[in-house]
């Protein structure tokens, strides 16, 4: 029996069960997806926000505060690109102003550090592609961006490496309460644990059900997105918001950590909790909200558009708590900032099982730092000259977009957490991230991953159990050296 | 750092060509590097036949095409290396490319020939609405599977985009056992050539629907179907106009770009209209002692004129090696002007040109009973009567040298008349 199950392997589950991992527990994290990161953290804006704008009587304000100054350790720690860039918000209007100054004292209120309103003319001054409409702006230098998937799966391997079970393919389809335990169920296989942490993102009102009644309601809440070419890095060096609305805090401009231009998302409540896909309207609506901020973006320039499914708890607020049941904790309704938010969060539920558990003590074999991840094109000429000695498949270059060698790729499959599917190879090490979109490496990606995992050609799948690649064999398995 | 006389960087048809003929006039030392695990570049996954009509005067598959290339490069000896990737290369003619014997190499030249083809666009770039799932490919990478790796991708096949590679895979999908259900195009005319959507869909009942676009994907997992549109002149969809085709598989054949991630980092200058260098005559680019030839420069339809294109640049590269090129003229510049997309060479020095001058053109839409209008400068110089002139088919106009050598000529510019 496990002491802890934790349902759900993105930003929330995966934080969660690596802080747990410094402690003397058996911890489960269950996944149903054939991957971990593959829901809401797979596809959002990648932003660590200040920690301004939620009300700071809300977790959200919370959180999020207590959560940015958490980034730097941990992503060190782990080897996950993690850059304060810096936020605007803008305005374009007196009226807008106004609310500057409300998201300013807001901040204040929560304790956000190096926050100030400045003026049109300095904010073109450090950012000259945007609007010449801007009248001020609200400036936030704690801001900053990271990779979520590759902080998720990195979480996930440090959290494997101390310990945590993490089961994949387990989409629990009940759960039931016997005197002390949890007995929780995937079709005919089940698990038992003494606690269960619901970190199941828009499914978590369907898990909270099992066990309680139902309190809340989770929306999917739909964001499109463009992602451009990393040849248009520099339009702008920071976050750039428009002034928030009701829907949230509205279309953004920022580079990613890997040099291109995040542009999104917009917002539409759905009520498929599957359906992220893009719309011709939603991706309109995103290119006009983020061209009143920045001038001539380069729309010719994309190389990919992608939807995220944020889960929006009723309430609005984040539901981070214990529920009726002893023993079930829901961690619910994390939509943004969820992944600004997400280190705090996880110290926070630490504090309830240790509230829980009397006299827990600490895993004394715990070790903070996760094997780095070799980034073959950042190394330099001696560097690389070295490795390829060691290792000759290092000088490989299976990804041509972004020089992603077969050395790395085989690595990310080999690692704990490894890459089982294209997608993984391509959230891991990025073969297929770049302006052909997998088109050159997608069949060397395929082979590599056969070959290593010793499966066939035909069962390797691009993403989830379904998504087959490849239907068969041409002409069956003639040899013709015969 | 090891040294040649000039390093081909790309080893299909343009690079081999490139090569080939560099030694036959007179270069020792001559280095083509090959990012693949084979010679030949994407002919090897070309199967099907129409190609060397020009050049031999036969019909051969793409893989015979290349054959008689690669021998003849064996042959002359020429050096090459395989599964070798170019990291960068400088404005003097320095390149880093790495492999898994040698590792990282640091390679000088004396001329540089670019040949590195180009890219299939992808559904990002054109914005394609829906799902993500598994099953949507490009048509060349579909092709690479099917033809090179011997996998099938598909059983019930939706294309969009009428390009050739596009048509050409409409029918290898449909002898492979699977059902073509439709290709949609966007325009009202296809970019394919005219041999292609005869032999290719008509000959197979594949419907081409013009006019037609992509205006979601669905599945979750795999590709189940998608719903296409009528558009209007705009090429925006028509309401009511939906219909959605069930199907497993959705290819992309939606155009093709040079590609100059290298030529870009030496800083050279490249042409909006081609997406690939601004060439001169001599098929040099805007850096001299760099040369480009095939479909990094301009996308051919026809690997015949590639074959030309690149023993130009060959022979203007050992001319360089050699001295022999004539660097100092007054520069002609060519000026694609009403109805032509773009001219390739878009300068010319008319010193290197012997008996004739060859513009390599497209025209932006379809036109029937039409001349293509030669000026140099406002002067009329020849007028080409065209029965049909169509974007998915290059124009090629040959100019006697005469008609421009000797005479003050700042710009030739070439317009379509007609309708």
């Amino acid at each position: 029996m496990y002491d802890v199950a934790i349902i759900g392997a993105g930003i929330i589950g995966s934080f969660i069960s690596r802080e747990l991992s410094k402690y003397d527990l058996k911890t489960v994290l269950i996944e149903k997806d054939n991957d971990v990161s593959n829901g809401t953290t797979k596809a959002n804006s990648a932003i660590i926000h200040a920690g301004y704008d939620a009300f700071y009587k809300t977790n959200k304000g919370k959180f999020n505060a207590l959560g940015n100054p958490m980034f730097d350790k941990v992503c060190k720690e782990l080897d996950v690109a993690f850059k304060r860039i810096g936020s605007y918000v803008l305005a374009y209007s007196e009226k807008e102003i106004e609310t500057l100054k409300r998201l300013l004292e807001n901040g204040e209120k929560l304790g956000i550090p190096d926050i100030k309103i400045i003026d049109g003319d300095e904010i073109r001054k450090r950012e000259p592609k945007l609007s010449d409409e801007i009248v001020a702006g609200l400036y936030a230098k704690t801001a900053g961006i990271v990779g979520p998937f590759e902080l998720c799966i990195a979480l996930c391997e440090n959290a494997v490496e101390n310990g945590t079970k993490l089961l994949l393919n387990y989409e629990v389809s009940n759960i039931e309460k016997n005197e002390n335990r949890f007995i929780i169920s995937s079709n005919e296989k089940s698990i038992e644990a003494k606690y269960v942490i619901n970190c199941a993102g828009v499914y978590a009102d369907k898990i909270n059900n099992m066990v309680n009644k139902p309190k809340f309601k989770i929306t999917p809440r739909r964001g499109e997105y463009y992602l451009l070419d990393k040849r248009t890095n520099g339009l702008v060096n920071s976050i750039i918001f428009n002034c928030p609305t009701k829907m949230g805090k509205g279309v953004l401009v920022t580079p990613t950590v890997h040099g291109n231009i995040l542009i999104g998302p917009n917002s539409e409540d759905i009520s498929s909790k599957e359906e992220n896909k893009t719309t011709f309207s939603g991706l309109e609506f995103v290119k006009e909200s983020a061209s009143k901020s920045v001038k001539n973006i380069p729309f010719n320039e994309v190389i990919t558009t992608f939807s995220g499914l944020r889960a929006e708890a009723t309430g609005g607020d984040f539901i981070i708590e214990k529920s009726d049941t002893k023993g079930f904790i829901n961690v619910a309704g994390i939509k943004s900032p969820g992944l600004s938010a997400s280190p705090a969060i996880a110290k926070y539920i630490v504090k309830i099982i240790k509230d829980l558990n009397e006299g827990l003590k600490e895993n004394k074999d715990f070790n903070p730092i996760r094997k780095k991840i070799v980034k073959f094109s950042e190394l330099k000429d001696e560097e690389k000259k070295e490795l390829i000695k060691k290792d000759k498949r290092y000088g490989r270059i299976i990804c041509r977009c972004e020089n992603i060698t077969e050395g790395e790729i085989v690595d990310v499959i080999n690692r704990l957490v490894g890459a089982r599917t294209v997608d993984g190879v391509k959230r891991r090490a990025r073969p297929g991230m770049g302006r052909c979109q997998g088109g050159f490496c997608s069949p060397r990606v395929v082979e590599i991953l056969a070959r290593e995992l010793g499966k066939r050609v035909e069962d390797i799948v691009k993403s989830n159990k379904e998504s087959y690649i490849i239907t068969k064999e041409t002409k069956g398995n003639i040899d013709y050296n015969k | 750092m090891l040294n040649y006389d000039i390093i081909v960087i790309g080893g299909g048809p343009a690079g081999l060509a490139a090569a080939i003929e560099a030694k036959k006039k007179g270069i020792k030392d001559i280095l083509v590097i090959e990012r693949d695990r084979e010679l030949g570049g994407i002919l090897q996954q070309c199967i099907h036949n129409g190609f060397g009509l020009h050049i031999f005067n036969e019909e051969l598959t793409g893989p015979e095409y290349a054959e008689r290339f690669i021998d003849e490069l064996k042959n002359q000896g020429i050096e090459y290396m395989l599964d070798t990737m170019v990291l960068d290369i400088t404005k003097d003619k320095k390149i880093s490319a790495i492999n898994t014997k040698e590792g990282i190499m640091n390679i000088q030249a004396k001329a540089l020939i670019l040949s590195m083809g180009c890219r299939e666009r992808t559904r990002g770039a054109i914005n394609i609405a829906g799902m993500r799932p598994a099953g949507v490919f490009s048509a060349g990478t579909a092709q690479r599977f099917i033809n090179m790796e011997g996998y099938m991708v598909g059983k019930k096949i939706v294309i969009l985009g009428s390009g050739d590679i596009g048509l050409i895979m409409a029918r290898r999908m449909t002898l492979e056992g699977a059902k073509v259900e439709a290709v949609a195009e966007l325009m009202p005319f296809s970019g394919g050539l005219k041999r292609n959507i005869v032999q290719c869909l008509y000959d197979y009942n594949i419907p081409l629907l013009l006019s037609h676009t992509i205006i979601e994907i669905k599945g979750k997992e795999r590709v189940e179907g998608v719903v296409i549109a009528k558009v209007d002149k705009n090429k925006k969809p028509i309401s009511k106009t939906e219909r959605y085709i069930e199907c497993d598989t959705l290819l992309l054949s939606v155009g093709l770009i040079p590609e100059n991630e290298l030529s870009i980092k030496a800083g050279i200058k490249i042409d909006p209209r081609t997406n690939g260098p601004i060439v001169n005559e001599s098929m040099e680019t805007t850096i001299n002692g760099i040369f480009a030839c095939g479909n990094v420069v301009h996308v051919h339809d026809l690997v015949d004129f590639v074959t030309k294109e690149s023993k130009k640049a060959g022979k203007s590269a050992s001319k360089y090696v050699l001295g022999n090129l004539i660097k100092k003229e007054e520069i002609i510049k060519t000026n694609a002007d009403r109805g032509i997309g773009y001219i390739v060479p878009q300068r010319i020095r008319m010193s290197n040109v012997d008996k004739k001058l060859e513009l390599f053109i497209r025209v932006k839409d379809v036109y029937k009973d039409a001349k293509l209008v030669i000026k140099a400068d406002e002067k009329v110089i020849k007028e080409l009567k065209r029965r049909h002139l169509a974007p998915g088919e290059m124009e090629i106009i040959s100019l006697n040298a005469s008609l421009l050598k000797g005479k003050k000529v700042s710009n030739i510019s070439v317009s379509v008349k007609g309708s």
